[in-house]
Formats: structure tokens, C-alpha cells, sequence
């Protein structure tokens, strides 16, 4: 009978206290994967934006090889799986006598993924802004890239909010593949610390946690600022 | 000042414009009337570059603006336009909307660009309306704001494309009005549109556009009380009994 009892079931087995002890003792261990997470997310994040705006606005051009290549580079990355990526990249590029560190891999692989479905949230967000404002602003003397810095992105930015947040938020996610490279972030972390010690549930779950503590906040702000942008251009 | 020798366009195998050829000089006000659908609006994009011509040669005072390595830039500075749906920039306010090219394209100060925005704004009777955004004012305030852009870039050519034909009956007056009074200082102004009587009162020649060629070009008295022209004539009698 006292098998089934509360308190056995705390002092034993995978949900067992000691096993959050022990989780409590290594806590600097996990924020520096944290930090290592956040780390790698910004990176890719920055690149991912550059390479998705730049290819973005190629694809919205009237130019048949602008929008060609950055179709080739959507397609490629959207319908390949990032894991085969970051494969290819870390086990192809020393053959050739390049080896990069894990990190600048996990930054490049996540960055040009997501870039790719960025550069398709741009695209359409492009499309969302009336031809007349390009055009007023072409007959101003604006150059093209003038055009959408100073008068189309601005306005496609109301439009691409929502749908950019998700790609941040699955971003920071897919962050988690680079753990199979033996990357030292969150995912990582939680399971080569957890394969020694077999507390798998404290591991994964406060992993989990983490990873809610950096995309929580985020969705809840882009649907704030989704809130505000209906009231814009009427103040 | 603007020149067209020949010019003809094409959209696929839509002759749109076939064989312009027209002399404008400084300071002139030139009204161009016609049908739908006969190429006007075409006509006057062709100027600032808007859209490109088929064949031809088309010249702002003495520079080709039809090559490829035209001064594109340089034209548009001294080319303004105003569109028949205002095509205010819809995220920055009426007095940005004003200095934003000043500013950018121009290099001008935005001090400056700001003060002689506001006394345009002045000119055209809406300097209250500075802060406000374009969604906020009535399609009538709107274009007027759009001229007030126009002229914000000191242009010496200012092109509209039917500035009237998208407002409400009771707004179209206001629009005319600013027009008119622009019409009084030396600036050459090259207008599409449908309103006659604003063709009568303003224009120093009226050109009559007929499926993508120039039908008849003459002043405002011979055109509207004694041209010839059995397809003028015709578009005439439309326009007077509607």
C-alpha cells in the first residue's frame, strides 16, 4: 500500500524530488545553454531577416532573373528538412577543408531556412500595398529600393507582423536541431546532462519551460502590437 | 520645353499610342481631352518615364528622356505629378507626405522642406490639416494635399492624370479651384481630364486624343466653339448633353 502512496511516488521513480534536486544544483549549467539559445537565435534571426527582405523584394520585382533565383532559393530550403541541412553543412564542409564552429553552423543553417519563409511573408506583404504608392513615389524620383524602404515596406510591415512573429517564434524552436550536432543549447543540455543522471522528466521539462520563456512573450507582443497597427495611420 | 517626335507604344499587340508627336513650351497649360480608353493617361506617363515608349524620342528641355541611362532622377525632380486616386503615402502625416522626397530625393533640409511644405499646404487651404494622416480627410483634401506634394518639389512640370474623375460630385469644385490659382503662376502644367469648363478657362491649347493619336491641337476657342473635326465634334456633343 505505501507503493502507491504520495510520497513514495515523490521520493521514487522519474518525477522523484531529488531528481529536481538535483536539476537546482546544476541551474548554471542550463542558463548558460539558455543564453548559448538566445545566442544562436539572434544570429539567425539577423540573417535570416537580411536574407529574407533581400530576397523578398527580388521576388516582387518585374525582373524574370531577380525573381527566378530567389524562387530557386525559397523552394530549396522551404521543401528540404532543416536537419539535412545542418547535416550536409557539418559533415560535407570538412571534406573540403572547411570546418566551422557549431554555433556559426547552427546561425548559418537556422538563419537561411528561415530566411527563406521570411522572404515569402515579405513578398506577399509587398504585394498587400497598393501599386499607387510605389508609383507616387517612382514619380517623386524615389530610386526602387527608395521606394520600399522609404513607402512600401513601412506600410507591408502592418501585414507581415503576425506572420513574422510565428517564424521568429519557430526560429528559436528549430534553434533546437543544432543539440544533434552537439551544440550546447537548451536541447543539448537538458539531454546530455539528463543521460547521465537519468532525470529525464526535470531535464526536458524545464527545457520545455525555457524555450516558453523565450516565445511566450514574443507571440503575446506581436498580437499587442497587431492590436495598436489597426489603429495606425489615423491618429 | 517637352518635346515628342513620333512616339509610338505598345502594349502587346495593343497600339496604344501611335505616332505622338506635340511641342509644349515653358509655362504653358495644356488640357488633354478625349474619349476613354484613347490613350491620354498613357501619354502623360510617358513624360516622367512612368511607362516606357515603344519608338520615338521624347525630350525635357533638351535631355532624351527615352534612353536607358536618362537621368531618370533629374526628370522626376522637375516633373511632379498628381494621380487620379491621390496616391497620398498612407503612413506618414499630410506634412510628411510633403517633405519626404524634399528631403530623400532633394536634399533639402527637412527645416526647409517643412516650411515651404506649410506654405503650400497654406496655398491650398489645408496647413490645419499638417498632422492628420490621408485616411483622415475626404478625397477632395486629399488631392489637393497631393498638389501641395507636387509642388513641395519646386517642379517646373506638373503632370495630372484625371485629378478630378475619382471625387464625389460636390468636391470636384475645390480641386479646380486650386488648380485654377496654380494655373496663374509660371509653371507648365499639363492636365487630362474631363471637365471642359476648366479646359476653357485655364488651358492655352487643348489636344483631342482619339484611339492613341493626337485628332486635333488648338486653342481653347477654335476647339470648343469651332473645330472641324467630325470625331471632336462627336465627343463634344457627348460630353455637353451628360
Amino acid at each position: 500500500m505505501l507503493y502507491l502512496s504520495t510520497i513514495s511516488w515523490l521520493q521514487e521513480g522519474p518525477f522523484a524530488l531529488y531528481r529536481w534536486n538535483s536539476l537546482k544544483e546544476d541551474l548554471p549549467l542550463f542558463f548558460h545553454a539558455f543564453l548559448y539559445t538566445i545566442g544562436i537565435s539572434l544570429g539567425a534571426l539577423a540573417l535570416a531577416f537580411v536574407l529574407g527582405i533581400f530576397f523578398g523584394i527580388l521576388s516582387a520585382t518585374k525582373n524574370k532573373g531577380a525573381v527566378f533565383l530567389s524562387r530557386i532559393y525559397v523552394e530549396f530550403f522551404q521543401n528540404t528538412p532543416l536537419l539535412i541541412q545542418i547535416f550536409f553543412i557539418y559533415y560535407g564542409l570538412p571534406l573540403i577543408n572547411i570546418v566551422l564552429p557549431v554555433y556559426l553552423i547552427g546561425i548559418l543553417c537556422v538563419g537561411i531556412y528561415h530566411g527563406a519563409y521570411i522572404a515569402e511573408v515579405v513578398r506577399s506583404g509587398i504585394g498587400s500595398v497598393p501599386r499607387g504608392q510605389s508609383e507616387a513615389a517612382a514619380s517623386q524620383g524615389f530610386s526602387y529600393w527608395e521606394t520600399m524602404f522609404y513607402v512600401v515596406l513601412p506600410q507591408a510591415w502592418r501585414m507581415m507582423l503576425p506572420p513574422l512573429t510565428n517564424q521568429l517564434v519557430n526560429l528559436i524552436k528549430n534553434t533546437s536541431t543544432i543539440a544533434i550536432i552537439s551544440g550546447a543549447d537548451i536541447m543539448f543540455t537538458a539531454n546530455s546532462w539528463s543521460s547521465m543522471n537519468l532525470n529525464y522528466v526535470p531535464a526536458f521539462a524545464f527545457a520545455g519551460i525555457l524555450y516558453f520563456i523565450l516565445c511566450f512573450p514574443l507571440a503575446k507582443w506581436a498580437r499587442h502590437m497587431e492590436e495598436k497597427n489597426k489603429k495606425a495611420y489615423s491618429r | 520645353m517637352i518635346q515628342m517626335e513620333g512616339v509610338n507604344k505598345y502594349f502587346g499587340d495593343h497600339h496604344v499610342l501611335k505616332n505622338i508627336s506635340l511641342t509644349i513650351e515653358e509655362g504653358e497649360k495644356v488640357v488633354i481631352i478625349g474619349p476613354s480608353g484613347s490613350g491620354k493617361s498613357t501619354l502623360i506617363r510617358c513624360i516622367n518615364g512612368l511607362e516606357t515608349i515603344t519608338d520615338g524620342l521624347i525630350t525635357i528641355q533638351d535631355i532624351d528622356v527615352t534612353k536607358k541611362e536618362a537621368p531618370i532622377r533629374n526628370i522626376r525632380e522637375k516633373v511632379a505629378m498628381v494621380f487620379q486616386n491621390f496616391n497620398l503615402y498612407a503612413h506618414k502625416t499630410i506634412l510628411e507626405n510633403l517633405t519626404l522626397a524634399p528631403i530623400k530625393v532633394k536634399g533639402i533640409k527637412k527645416a526647409e522642406a517643412e516650411k515651404t511644405g506649410m506654405e503650400y499646404l497654406e496655398r491650398v487651404g489645408l496647413a490645419d490639416k499638417a498632422a492628420a494622416y490621408p485616411a483622415q480627410l475626404s478625397g477632395g483634401q486629399q488631392q489637393r494635399v497631393a498638389i501641395a506634394r507636387a509642388l513641395n518639389m519646386h517642379p517646373e512640370v506638373i503632370l495630372f492624370d484625371e485629378p478630378t474623375s475619382a471625387l464625389d460630385p460636390e468636391m470636384i469644385q475645390e480641386v479646380l479651384d486650386v488648380m485654377i490659382d496654380l494655373s496663374k503662376i509660371n509653371i507648365t502644367m499639363i492636365v487630362v481630364t474631363h471637365e471642359m469648363g476648366f479646359a476653357r478657362t485655364v488651358a492655352d491649347k487643348v489636344i483631342f486624343m482619339d484611339d492613341g493619336a493626337i485628332v486635333e491641337t488648338g486653342t481653347p476657342e477654335h476647339f470648343f466653339t469651332s473645330t472641324e473635326n467630325q470625331r471632336a465634334k462627336d465627343f463634344l456633343s457627348k460630353i455637353i448633353h451628360h
